[in-house]
């Protein structure tokens, strides 16, 4: 049954299938086991955070290509639960209507990038997709109208997902619409990224992994190299946009900051990068270090700095805002020393 | 044996539309500005719109024409050539404060030797770090793009983030010299004169480049290399010399075009390379990966359009360098001037 | 009997995974032509680039001239005197004729006997002295690079396929000039799938099977022994 929904690619060490148990159990009953509301959030954002990164995995470790506009797939599919709440009203069709829209969006425009750059050079890729990405995250803070610009959008999501819905209390935790907000978030990013692994582990997933090792002889053989790049670009895409929306969901809030951002396509290469690139797993463990990290180690960033404010420069260094130099240099690190990151290690040292 | 029906010369068979193939990219920045001038109508205002749409693309061409170069030499992919306009433009800002002496006086000769020696500062200490860079950063990614587009972005972060904890704040204003404020009046049209410097400078650069490619040895290895890598060094030349040369060059480039930058938008910050990188993409794309005289044109272009359409829509600024670019791969999906490879 | 210019011990050498070379040996005498023969695919242009530095061995010894250049890059084997022309000529297309000539010169600038010598021999040159070279005909870039490589004197020259697609009339304009070349004691190593060619140029000739010479002796034993060439290289070089 397991092997099953893993599609037959185990963990393959056993400190890893520990670690991605501990994960799934601390997620599964997140509510229960870390009471509190930054807690939960916390939890929210991994899940999400490691089904988009998953579904870049998909790109950058399955396929071999560079995007810069993986943020923009899932700003789409947050923008798009955003303004469908906003003018359908309150209420679950708009989730619907909202989260389709932003999944076909993204999958349209992930499918003419593909068409105009994919055809020539995959590298062309990786500036494009930059160019563009950018060019919609500069529109959308212009079109405010639409948007909300750079101050972003707030809206009402149906009353049984919001706190305000409650029913009864469990273990001694309030039982409430936010709880089933978590869940639906939970199971949802859970289903997809079994879809993950399974479209990884299908032959069109063999088949992406021949085309990342020699792309020429790929084309030799018969694979259609512009196809199959350009299909697991739009299904990448699609998954962004569906854990964007969850997103929107989750935050009832979206904005150019929390979606589309740069700094969060860094922190999604960041977390490919120190988990894995081309396991699947990687994400798991990235996404769940990182956003860990992001949440508590930046406080005692803000201690150090605190702690050391007469000394020349470490305060300057060790400043929360700074946080994103030393994710730099980590990163730099890791591609150089640690190229197959966590997993791959864990899986070598077995 | 096969016998291959090629001994006549293949030269004479260079027809009209071969020759107006080859030059069409180049007619495009006249199309444009004819265009422009239709568009806008009023032909004052289209003229100030012209120079400062041309001086823009200089300033970029200047950025651009190393990362094709180093492309093209070596096929390697720097995402963290931004860093260089960064640093250039923190050096020679820094420098120009330092001589407010001579900025601020009403002195022609004094405020160009301010800007020659904030330029020389700046190319001299991003070349400086580009020397470093290429060893510790690009070196040992050789051959492979993904790890070069990885790496390079992570160090372009690291040196953003050293230019914060360096010289501090989020933005840093600073005056041009007093001589290159204000504008000329032509033709009834007001001209910034900073910007007829931009263009005088990106010109010289221009054709300096091309001088160096066409007329010297080392312009020849560097367009071979281009072309086949390997029969260079098996004629007895060591490429990896040469590119390490051109990298630094280039880098130094990108450090002039940001004080150039700098002087042009008055105000600096460490993400401003970063933030120039998108359009520079864009121009080394439509020009053709490796082409000079295709960052050049694509520059042009870039700069032209990006200041008629903020003119007429300012909105669609940016967009509308997604559809030139868009526009262009339709027609030359490899760019509008490539560089063979192989032969 | 002199040292010879250039011998191979047990070389070997990889493309990506795959081992092309297991292990080649085999050695040109000096002011000779040696021919290397054999099937496609059996190793040939990777033994000549092995040589050049192009590809590195990753076992064996090359010594060229006395010394061992195993080490040593592509650049310094050529000027220790090593002349190239690659299988795919190698043609710098974006350059002209002249500035194809004046790279290939790379101790200075082209001895002017030298190249009227070379317009003697390949008069196109003269007449597209200007043109890019991308424009020349197939058999205009085979001079092309045949004489950049020839630009300067070296002791070894390695030529890869002078004669692959081209019309008749050009492959004894060919012939001519390497026999030209040869008159003027230069050592040459050359692979030649045209027989008739290899016969009228060589003195010697080594056999590739697999990654591996697997015949050397004179050119004149093989060119009458046809049991001997069918047993070689699987067919008959005869009709060639």
């Amino acid at each position: 049954m397991v092997r099953f929904l893993l599609s037959g690619d185990a963990p393959r060490s056993r400190i890893l299938a520990v670690l991605l148990a501990l994960v799934l159990v601390g997620l599964a009953f997140a509510p229960f086991i870390f009471p509190g509301v930054r807690a939960l959030h916390t939890a929210a954002t991994i899940c999400i955070f490691i089904l988009l990164v998953a579904s870049y995995d998909l790109l950058l470790g399955y396929t071999g290509i560079v995007s810069f506009a993986h943020t923009m797939f899932f700003g789409l599919g947050a923008y798009g639960v955003a303004l469908a709440s906003v003018h359908m009203g309150r209420g679950w069709d708009a989730l619907a209507v909202g989260t389709l829209a932003g999944a076909l969006a993204a999958t349209v425009l992930a499918w003419l990038i593909g068409l105009f750059s994919l055809r020539v050079r995959a590298i062309f890729f990786a500036m494009i997709t930059l160019a563009v990405a950018s060019a919609v995250a500069v529109l959308v803070s212009q079109l405010y109208q639409l948007t909300g610009g750079e101050d972003g959008l707030t809206y009402q999501i149906p009353r049984e997902l919001t706190p305000a819905f409650r029913f009864g209390e469990l273990f001694g935790v309030r039982l409430n619409g936010r709880l089933l907000n978590y869940y639906l978030v939970f199971f949802t990013c859970l289903a997809l990224f079994l879809l993950l692994l399974r479209i990884v582990n299908s032959p069109f997933g063999r088949v992406l992994q021949a085309i990342r090792e020699n792309d020429f002889r790929a084309e030799a053989i018969g694979y259609r190299v512009v196809v199959y790049r350009t299909a697991a670009t739009c299904m990448s895409a699609a998954i962004a946009a569906l854990a964007g929306s969850l997103y929107a969901i989750w935050l009832r809030y979206v904005g150019p900051d929390t979606t589309l951002s740069f700094e969060i396509m860094i922190d999604v290469l960041l977390m490919v990068v120190i988990g894995g690139m081309g396991t699947m797993y990687g994400a798991v463990i990235g996404a769940t270090i990182f956003v860990l990290a992001q949440n508590y180690l930046q406080n005692l960033m803000g201690l150090a700095a605190e702690a050391t404010a007469g000394l020349p420069l470490i305060p300057d260094l060790v400043d929360p805002n700074r946080w994103l130099m030393w994710l730099g240099v980590l990163f730099v690190l890791s591609v150089y020393f640690f190229p197959t990151g966590i997993v791959g290690r864990l899986r070598a040292g077995r | 044996m096969s016998a291959a029906p090629d001994h006549t010369p293949t030269f004479a068979k260079h027809s009209i539309t071969d020759r107006i193939g080859q030059a069409a990219p180049y007619l495009l920045v006249p199309v444009l500005i004819l265009a422009g001038f239709i568009a806008i109508g009023a032909p004052t205002s289209w003229l100030t719109l012209t120079v400062s749409g041309l001086a823009m693309g200089m300033m970029i061409f200047i950025m651009a024409s190393g990362l094709t170069l180093v492309f093209g030499l070596m096929d390697i992919i720097n995402f963290g050539h931004g860093a260089f306009i960064s640093l250039g433009a923190f050096v020679g800002v820094s420098v120009l404060f330092g001589l407010g002496g001579w900025t601020d006086a009403a002195s022609l000769p004094l405020n160009i030797a301010a800007i020659l020696l904030a330029i020389l500062a700046a190319m001299l200490l991003t070349g400086a770090l580009a020397w470093a860079f290429e060893r510790v950063i690009v070196r040992p990614v050789y051959g492979s793009h993904l790890k070069q587009i990885l790496i390079t972005v992570g160090a372009l972060i690291v040196i953003e983030e050293a230019i914060h904890v360096i010289w501090g704040g989020e933005e840093t204003f600073l005056n041009r010299p007093n001589a290159l404020r204000g504008a000329v009046t032509f033709a009834g049209a007001a001209l910034e004169k900073y910007r007829i410097l931009a263009v005088v400078v990106g010109l010289a650069i221009f054709f300096g480049l091309r001088l160096v490619l066409q007329r010297t040895k080392i312009g020849l290895i560097v367009r071979a290399g281009v072309e086949n890598p390997d029969m260079v060094e098996a004629l007895g030349y060591r490429l990896r010399l040469v590119f390490v040369g051109v990298f630094i060059a280039g880098s130094a480039l990108a450090g002039l075009g940001g004080v150039m930058w700098a002087l042009y938008e008055q105000v600096i910050t460490a993400g401003m390379g970063e933030n120039m990188m998108v359009l520079i993409f864009i121009v080394v794309i439509i020009g053709g990966l490796g082409s000079v005289e295709g960052a050049f044109v694509g520059a042009l272009l870039v700069g032209l359009l990006q200041n008629y359409v903020a003119f007429l829509e300012p909105k669609l600024a940016l967009v509308s360098n997604i559809g030139l670019m868009t526009v262009i791969l339709l027609w030359r999906p490899q760019g509008m001037m490539t560089v063979a490879k192989g032969s | 009997m002199s040292e010879p210019i250039l011998s191979l011990e047990a070389v070997e050498t990889d493309i990506a995974q795959y081992h092309i070379l297991k292990g080649v040996s085999l050695s040109v005498p000096r002011g000779q032509v040696t021919m290397l023969l054999g099937r496609n695919g059996v190793g040939k242009t990777t033994t000549m680039r092995t040589i050049m530095g192009l590809l590195r061995n990753k076992a064996g010894q090359i010594r060229f001239d006395g010394a061992e250049i195993s080490g040593e890059l592509a650049s310094s084997r050529c000027r220790a005197g090593i002349g190239f022309v690659p299988e795919d000529m190698g043609i710098f297309s974006a350059l002209t004729v002249e500035e194809n000539m004046i790279l290939a010169a790379v101790s200075g600038a082209p001895d002017r006997a030298r190249l009227d010598w070379l317009f003697t021999v390949f008069p196109p040159l003269k007449t597209f002295w200007k043109a890019p070279a991308g424009t020349l005909s197939g058999g205009q870039k085979q001079m092309l690079s045949i004489a950049r490589a020839m630009i300067e004197d070296r002791k070894l020259y390695l030529i890869d396929e002078p004669t692959k697609g081209l019309a008749p009339a050009i492959v004894s304009t060919m012939v001519g000039a390497l026999r030209e070349l040869k008159r003027q004691g230069a050592s040459i190593l050359m692979v030649e799938q045209n027989f008739a060619v290899a016969r009228a140029l060589g003195d010697h000739c080594v056999v590739m099977d697999d990654g591996r010479a697997t015949w050397s002796g004179a050119m004149a034993d093989l060119a009458t022994d046809h049991a001997l060439q069918e047993r070689l290289m699987g067919l008959s070089m005869e009709a060639g």
